[in-house]
């Protein structure tokens, strides 16, 4: 590596104007997600960026260990962002180093404004980030998979951050900052944002850039964090549009016995005209919500709505009854 | 033990007594494996083993170190093992606790005294320079017995590192090049892990079994029917007879286990 920055003219760009990896200025690596790909955690995501691999797992809300770090009126964040020691060339020193304490604060701060602290107060929600392969810009997709993972966990929020490092490589503003650009390129700012709301949650920056350039590069960052929120978006969907396939017949089917079994019995005992019981049945069964229930049950007497909760208890007792 | 794994202990108890798991295995039956190599291209080698839903991911790195003053002229092989937080509720972050420092030094004993390596092979200079072959162990996710899991994915990654060739400049100074072969290996070491519930005997216990086990004894097999380690956990203790048992009961079940490797 320090031979590379003593010959200082490896150029970053071509004469074509494409980068070492063949990418355009304003190109976003290959992004590949996953969620929900560890089946311990109460929520958890995988992320290929480049040749970035990371691990993101969510635990909580659960109770805080220890005690006295619990806060009275909302949860406290915990986030770890770790480096497998086989993550770089040189091997990496097993213990956390500064560097790993420092990005796990940013990352923090980066998910905080995102949460509803206040609805768990002195609870804990953890965030384990595990870097098995760094390849520059590792915080910020560390960002984006560990958002993936506490919507996974169901945790509520305001919204994903999704995040990439742009920078400065033979003069120009370039997007997603790989491994060789972001150890000998003239800058690196690595940007989180939540791209719903417009705001900025984490803006780091070394090496050097003129104000302009700044704003051009936010600009540019701007575009690719859109871009990595609709991959966002579109593997949650995924996700959940699997879940639902799956659950939404069972509990259809779950939910059309109970209502037909009640709607006859209500039918039995309460209306004596035989050819209604047919027709209710099948009327609810296009609603199907509890809500298809009230209507029909107001028909007949005003008092209806309140005799219908304690029906369940006394139900039973009818039954043995009769 | 607390009152829910006393009842655990029980239903498992009453189960084995009918000649019956709590998944449906036979005594003698491992978890299936599956083994993943060249996940990490930063490593010089890396595979990732599942033994049932248990996973674990192993990545190897090469170095260039001062041999041992006892063993001057033999490279160095090292395991260690983490045991991240996503894989548990109940695995904490800090420096590695009893568990996972248990789990490390068995594997690292089993290849370490194995002939799978030759460490002569691995040494450049006597007295100053050898190849130093570090496995690092992450534990992604514990569904129990992660002594057999963590085995075979050491070896797994070990059958898949590449080792750099060096280059000696005029001043003696050892650099790794670009250029690699593969590390060589003889028939790889494997850990096979019994648990001992009342007086049954089970290989590779899942998460529960490991919960309510007395006792434990990991055996490392070497090739040729040796054995290159063992060790034994938990206070109760076993007879001369459970010790011979669970030899000889492994050392068919690892056999088959072997095949399941990843070929060069």
């Amino acid at each position: 590596m320090s031979e590379k920055t003593s010959e200082e003219k490896t150029p970053l760009i071509d004469s074509k104007g494409l980068r070492t990896d063949g990418r355009k200025l304003d190109e976003l690596r290959p992004i590949r997600l996953e969620v929900g790909n560890l089946s311990r955690p109460d929520g958890s995501a995988y992320i290929e960026h480049g040749r970035n691999k990371i691990f993101a797992a969510v635990w909580g809300p659960r109770e805080l260990h220890p005690r006295h770090l619990a806060i009275a009126d909302r949860a406290l964040l915990r986030v770890t962002y770790r480096m497998a020691t086989f993550s770089v060339s040189d091997r990496k020193r097993p213990a956390p180093s500064r560097r790993e304490h420092e990005i796990s604060m940013v990352i923090r701060q980066a998910l905080e404004p995102m949460l509803f602290m206040e609805l768990y107060p002195r609870a804990a929600i953890d965030v384990f980030i595990n870097v098995l392969e760094a390849d520059g810009g590792s915080r910020c997709a560390s960002t984006t998979v560990a958002s993936l993972a506490l919507a996974d966990a169901g945790i509520p929020m305001r919204g994903l951050v999704a995040g990439v490092a742009v920078g400065k490589i033979d003069g120009k503003i370039a997007m997603d900052m790989n491994d060789i650009e972001d150890k000998i390129g003239e800058a690196d700012l690595p940007v989180v944002m939540s791209p719903e709301r417009g705001e900025i949650t984490l803006l780091q920056m070394d090496g050097k850039l003129t104000p302009k350039e700044l704003a051009e590069a936010l600009r540019m960052a701007e575009e690719g964090i859109h871009e990595i929120h609709e991959m966002q978006k579109a593997v949650l969907y995924e996700k959940y549009a699997k879940i639902r396939e799956e659950v939404g017949e069972v509990s259809q089917d779950v939910d059309d016995d109970i209502l037909d079994d009640d709607i006859l019995e209500d039918v039995a005992d309460e209306e004596p005209l035989e050819e209604e019981k047919p027709k209710k049945p099948a009327a609810l069964k296009r609603k199907r919500t509890t809500k298809a229930k009230k209507p029909d049950s107001d028909e007949p007497e005003a008092e209806k709505p309140k005799a219908a909760k304690p029906r369940k208890r006394a139900k039973p007792k009818e039954e043995e009854t009769s | 033990m607390d009152v829910v794994t006393e009842i655990d202990r029980e239903r498992i108890l009453s189960l084995l007594r009918e000649g019956k798991r709590e998944d449906g295995r036979g005594f003698d039956e491992v978890r299936p494996i599956q083994i993943k190599q060249n996940l990490i291209s930063k490593a010089e080698g890396s595979a990732e083993a599942c033994l049932g839903e248990s996973r674990v991911l192993a990545g190897v790195k090469i170095q260039i170190g001062r041999p041992f003053p006892d063993t001057p002229d033999e490279g160095v092989v090292i395991t260690s093992a983490e045991l991240l937080p996503l894989a548990s509720p109940t695995f904490e972050l800090g420096p590695p606790g009893e568990e996972a420092i248990e789990l490390a030094r068995v594997v690292d004993r089993g290849i370490r005294h194995s002939s799978a390596i030759n460490r002569s092979d691995l040494c450049i200079k006597a007295r100053e320079h050898v190849y130093m072959v570090l496995v690092d162990l992450y534990v992604l996710a514990d569904y129990g017995n992660l002594i057999d899991t963590a085995s075979l994915a050491a070896v797994s990654a070990l059958l898949d590192t590449k080792l750099p060739k060096i280059e000696i400049d005029e001043e003696g100074e050892v650099t790794l090049t670009e250029e690699t072969i593969p590390l060589k290996m003889g028939v790889p070491p494997l850990t096979i892990t019994f648990a001992k519930i009342g007086d049954h005997l089970v290989v590779d216990p899942s998460l529960k079994e490991g919960e309510v086990m007395n006792a434990r004894l990991s055996i490392a097999f070497d090739g040729d029917d040796t054995i290159s380690s063992m060790q034994k956990y938990g206070s109760s203790p076993l007879t001369y007879q459970e010790v011979t048992d669970m030899v000889e009961r492994g050392s068919k079940i690892v056999k088959k286990m072997r095949k399941q490797l990843p070929s060069r």
